[in-house]
């Protein structure tokens, strides 16, 4: 079976080797690339992310992936933002106020209420949104994804909308994935989420690969 | 919700696993990544790997160690050990090591905290304090007492004021042994853990001492902490971490269940 070229944004920063190689272990050929051939060509994109919001962003334009990212969120191709990749893909954030973000999503990144501890450094159980059981992200675990354990490390959150696939319960609901399209985005780490986190992952691949019939969550 | 974490750690030497009883008499207790993957498929939360190799000059092998872990397993897992510098910890990072823990140069350098939150954010960076009880006349006013150097230097700062300007500084966490305890299995040092779980608002490891289960719950219920860490009952099979989210379940604590 073909593997599917799936690229890896990478702009310097973090840890994306878990990323590339949790990849792997689900079927995709991951590449770790800059290179706009190279993305062009790739049958999925992931954008990774950690640390601040403003500095994420900054150096994906530093790297000049940021319309590259724009453009492949659009193409209908599948993409994933991951953690901070994820936040980078709305408007901005109260992280870091004047620092605009790629517009993939609409709306602003919020900060996670002070009743809790920040971050949220730790598993916590997805709670899936009414009518997104069917997306393909999340379809093949049981139950539609919905009570599976899966690890965060976050400070801030998107708020919860249309495009919501589910959130986590940390002080209020706060968003744990979401669609748009064929655009997807986990505030957690599916690489860092041992079984549940591949199996999410392997579906993403699967899509790539055109294995897996593509179903719109009826929410997006 | 608050979920505690359970997490294995794993005293490295040369890219083997060893367990310090009181840092001193170390036994080898197999290969880092079999354990690793081991401990990931009985449901353990997160991984520390501390590399207690002597000879500091050749960071090559815990490198390697984090790659190999990262192509093997697929939760998170800290690097600690020798780090003592932003470079040191993106060679990690970059690896695939998802924590980097500083201790003896962070005390020495404060900076190198700041340093590296800035570098890759805190989530990345962990502060690893090693504390002691102190009666002496000049002991700190929390009576916990900051050593480093794997315990043999004691430094006069004050373990719960650290912790607090560790977290300042931009920590994303902070990992609390009690040196009184390593080694000892008679179970956290309670005190010392509620001290400095009360005082930060990051996340805390408590660790140090643990012989049972129910010295796991005491970590969470009565020292407070975020996650509890231990070795030798886990290495040596007494008790899987599927018992250890067992007995923390029956006690009412909230934990990702090991299936």
């Amino acid at each position: 079976m073909s593997r599917p070229l799936v690229a890896v944004l990478d702009y310097g920063i973090g840890n994306l080797r878990s990323a590339q190689k949790s990849l792997e272990r689900v079927g995709a050929d991951a590449r770790l690339t800059a290179d706009a051939g190279l993305i062009a060509d790739a049958s999925a994109v992931v954008l990774p992310g950690v640390g601040a919001f403003g500095p994420v962003v900054e150096a994906i334009r530093s790297a000049g992936l940021d319309q590259i990212a724009v453009d492949a969120a659009a193409s209908g191709r599948p993409f994933l933002g991951i953690c901070v990749g994820m936040q980078a893909m709305y408007e901005g954030s109260e992280e870091s106020p004047g620092v605009a973000g790629l517009g993939i999503l609409p709306g602003l990144i919020k900060e996670l209420p002070s009743t809790v501890k920040r971050p949220q450094m730790q598993w916590n159980k997805l709670v899936v949104a009414d009518g997104a059981r069917q997306s393909p992200l999340l379809a093949s675990l049981p139950d539609g994804g919905d009570g599976a354990w899966v690890y965060f490390v976050h400070s801030y959150a998107a708020v919860p909308d249309d495009f919501t696939l589910a959130t986590c319960d940390y002080g209020g609901p706060a968003v744990a994935a979401v669609q748009s399209g064929m655009a997807f985005a986990t505030q957690f780490h599916p690489e860092k989420s041992s079984q549940n986190g591949l199996a999410i992952l392997k579906n993403f691949v699967d899509l790539a690969a055109g294995r897996l019939r593509t179903v719109e969550a009826s929410t997006a | 919700m608050k979920v505690a974490r359970v997490i294995p750690c794993l005293d490295v030497d040369e890219g083997r696993v060893v367990k310090g009883v009181n840092f001193v008499d170390l036994v080898d207790a197999g290969d880092p990544v079999e354990l690793a993957a081991r401990y990931d498929k009985q449901g353990a939360d997160e991984l520390v790997f501390l590399d207690i190799t002597a000879s500091s000059g050749n960071r090559d092998t815990i490198v390697e160690l984090a790659r190999r872990t990262a192509e093997e397993v697929f939760i998170p897992f800290t690097i600690g050990g020798g780090i003592r510098s932003v470079e040191d910890a993106r060679r990690l990072l970059r690896a695939g090591a998802d924590k980097t823990s500083v201790m003896t140069s962070a005390v020495q350098r404060p900076e190198l905290v700041t340093e590296m939150a800035n570098e890759f954010g805190s989530q990345c960076v962990v502060v690893a304090i090693d504390a002691r009880r102190s009666t002496d006349a000049d002991a700190p006013p929390s009576g916990f007492e900051v050593f480093t150097h794997g315990g043999r230097n004691r430094t006069g700062i004050d373990a719960v004021a650290w912790a607090q300007e560790a977290d300042r500084l931009g920590a994303g966490e902070i990992l609390l042994t009690s040196m009184d305890r390593d080694g000892t299995r008679d179970g956290f040092d309670i005190q010392l853990t509620a001290a400095v779980s009360n005082a930060v608002g990051i996340p805390v490891i408590a660790s140090g001492g643990v012989g049972s289960l129910d010295h796991l719950v005491e970590g969470v219920t009565e020292g407070h902490a975020d996650a509890v860490l231990a070795a030798s009952i886990f290495h040596f099979g007494e008790h899987t971490v599927g018992d250890a989210k067992d007995a923390m379940t029956s006690a009412g604590i909230t934990v990702r269940p090991s299936d």
